[in-house]
């Protein structure tokens, strides 16, 4: 199939800016759907809010566009209630780890299986360029005029503490290795999340002087480097991409079912 | 009645009605005075196969049951006054969204943490306006266990109908009181079932076109329409949409088809009403006290009547102005500073003959209470 049969075609051209990365990311998310074979009936996208929030509107699935930060809280409900469905949870970093973080920690620790890909820009995209929880420490945004003093998370080792069973990170230059651990994460058999550094040149790269979308892409393909690599000894400040955990714990749907295995028989 | 007798809490009956009603799933955070509620699905639901989901707040628990909703379940979460305050966004978003969910309420003394342990009415206020923007609600309560158990599969029956949030609003003191109650053989009270779209796999199914009625045939998620479902204003295919027309269509919709249909969500008991110069209207447990002094002093001669108000939104105004018309004294009985008496004034003709007989201690309003006040009302001193 081609990328248009998994896309609702008369909603675009879509309303991200010029240069957005969440583009690429929609992308790469069609093309690891597509490689897995799956029908997209299988297929339940549930998002919060913010840019990002809009990638389930575009996609050809079943589809929720819920509340800010709660997006795993909803999509935990229909994963429990109809376990057979493939769960994907697009996410801002806001959206994920400020007003979300308690339900992503807890998504988590229960170890679900459902697919969070926290695409990661930096900011708040949506109400125009404040920081976010993953801004980092003196960057600037519309409400840190004077530097931001917030520290940020590092979201694959927070994952990690919580008890995601596959914790990996990528970028948007990264477009096949993108793809490749959607399809990853997807197959997954637990809670998988998946962060993605997406550019947001109009606010991120503007109020950083990070330069336009290629320049931000460049910097990504410049400032990371695969898991285990020789040069981040020698750079610490370069971010690792690729799979940082991949584990199998009781994932819980299945212990449930094994609850009710138990106790239907014991109907009083 | 058929059917088994038992002698249990109020939140246990709650939890039997909602089986009764074909809950399936449910998602709850403990709170008291609500807690026996989550306890008693966590041990009832396994054994018939359903899912029991303990979240780590109450914004993730109505989240969970309206994602679980829209596969198809029938789904309830319960709380108490902070929980409930919490559910506010969500509770919003199942309106805007029409999606079924039962939300119950067993109510204790607020603001804020309150009186966990003790009784209060306070939120009949936030269930209609908790939330931002405007829509109908529809919020029912009850003063004891037989009519709990009725009004709460009524409860799953007019969500299913009308594709909507309902809010039970108990309070502490029938939630935690133990009395008779008998369950109902199956099939006693009639069950409905939300309407699912007859379109077949590859037709334009429009989830948010409703028919003459008012009702949306549903698409199960999973199903085989893909369709969105967005809090935003939305078209008929759920996509967002900021066209006026759209825009006052669907706020119009959401108003029209509750209170189109009010009269079949309006629930009340009228005792000794025809000759009654003053009126009790009241409503769950503090209408167990209106209902115990009216039968007393009614022995004894004296003209009083009771409305108990078993629907709470859409307020059932008409009701009470009629009940209403001929009484000399209006008093309205409720443990808070008096909330539900703003509606009763709105809704008689003469509102200088309403009056206010409430606690607002933690405590539940006593006969004597209501009676001292009503020898106030009638020139008889205390």
């Amino acid at each position: 199939m081609s990328v248009k049969d998994y896309i609702r075609e008369r909603f675009f051209p879509h309303m991200w800016c010029p240069g957005c990365g969440h583009g690429v990311v929609l992308n790469a998310m069609i093309r690891a759907v597509e490689s897995l074979g799956m029908s997209k009936n299988e297929i339940v996208m549930v998002s919060g809010i913010g840019c990002s929030a809009r990638i389930s509107g575009y996609v050809d699935f079943h589809s929720m566009h819920t509340i800010h930060g709660r997006a795993l809280a909803f999509a935990t409900g229909i994963k429990m209630s109809r376990p057979e469905l493939n769960v994907i949870v697009p996410m801002g970093d806001g959206d994920a780890l400020a007003i979300g973080g308690n339900h992503f920690l807890h998504a988590a620790r229960r170890n679900i299986e459902m697919t969070a890909i926290v695409m990661n820009n930096r900011i708040y995209g949506m109400t125009g360029g404040q920081f976010s929880p993953l801004s980092g420490y003196a960057a600037a945004a519309s409400t840190a005029p004077y530097g931001n003093i917030d520290h940020g998370f590092d979201i694959a080792k927070l994952s990690e503490a919580a008890g995601a069973t596959f914790v990996a990170r990528t970028t948007t230059y990264h477009v096949h290795e993108l793809s490749r651990l959607i399809r990853d994460a997807i197959l997954h058999e637990g809670f998988s999340v998946l962060e993605v550094l997406t550019q947001c040149p109009t606010y991120f790269g503007r109020y950083n002087r990070a330069g336009d979308a290629p320049e931000m892409m460049e910097t990504y393909k410049n400032r990371t480097v695969a898991v285990g690599s020789e040069k981040k000894n020698q750079d610490p400040e370069l971010i690792e991409r690729g799979v940082f955990v991949k584990k199998e714990l009781p994932e819980y749907c299945r212990e449930y079912e094994k609850v009710i295995e138990k106790n239907q028989q014991k109907q009083t | 009645m058929q059917g088994t007798v038992k002698f249990i809490q109020g939140n246990e009956v709650c939890v039997e009605a909602a089986l009764y009603a074909g809950l399936e799933f449910f998602a709850g955070y403990p709170i008291t005075p609500s807690t026996e509620i989550a306890e008693a699905m966590s041990a009832r639901l396994p054994q018939i196969g359903g899912r029991f989901l303990q979240m780590e707040d109450e914004i993730a628990s109505i989240c969970a049951i309206i994602g679980a909703s829209l596969t198809g379940r029938k789904v309830m979460t319960a709380t108490s006054g902070p929980g409930f305050s919490l559910m506010q966004e969500a509770l919003g978003y199942a309106v805007m969204t029409e999606i079924p969910c039962v939300i119950v309420d067993v109510q204790r003394g607020g603001p804020s943490t309150g009186l966990p342990t003790h009784v209060g009415q306070g939120d009949f206020n936030q269930a209609r306006y908790g939330t931002h923007g405007d829509h109908a609600i529809v919020a029912l309560t009850a003063s004891n266990h037989q009519d709990m158990f009725a009004i709460t599969v009524e409860a799953f029956n007019i969500a299913e109908i009308f594709r909507t949030p309902v809010i039970l609003l108990f309070d502490e003191v029938t939630g935690h009181m133990r009395e008779k109650v008998v369950i109902p053989e199956k099939d006693e009270i009639a069950l409905v079932d939300r309407l699912r779209t007859s379109v077949e796999s590859g037709v334009d199914y429009h989830p948010y076109l409703p028919r003459e009625d008012g009702r949306l045939p549903m698409s199960d998620f999973g199903g085989v329409h893909r369709y969105n479902v967005t809090g935003l204003y939305h078209d008929m295919w759920g996509f967002p949409s900021d066209d006026p027309k759209i825009v006052y269509g669907l706020i119009r919709h959401l108003m029209d088809k509750i209170q189109n249909y009010a009269g079949k969500m309006t629930f009340f008991r009228q005792d000794y009403i025809e000759d009654a110069h003053t009126v009790l209207v009241s409503y769950g447990a503090a209408a167990r006290s209106a209902r115990h002094l009216v039968e007393n002093r009614r022995k004894r001669g004296e003209r009083l009547g009771l409305l108990e108000l078993q629907t709470l939104w859409p307020f059932p105004g008409d009701v009470v102005r009629k009940v209403c018309k001929n009484a000399d004294y209006i008093v309205v009985v409720e443990l808070n500073t008096g909330q539900v008496i703003r509606e009763v004034k709105l809704a008689v003709d003469r509102p200088e003959r309403v009056y206010l007989a409430n606690r607002i201690d933690g405590q539940l309003i006593s006969p004597t209470d209501i009676q001292n006040i009503l020898r106030l009302l009638h020139g008889k001193g205390v």
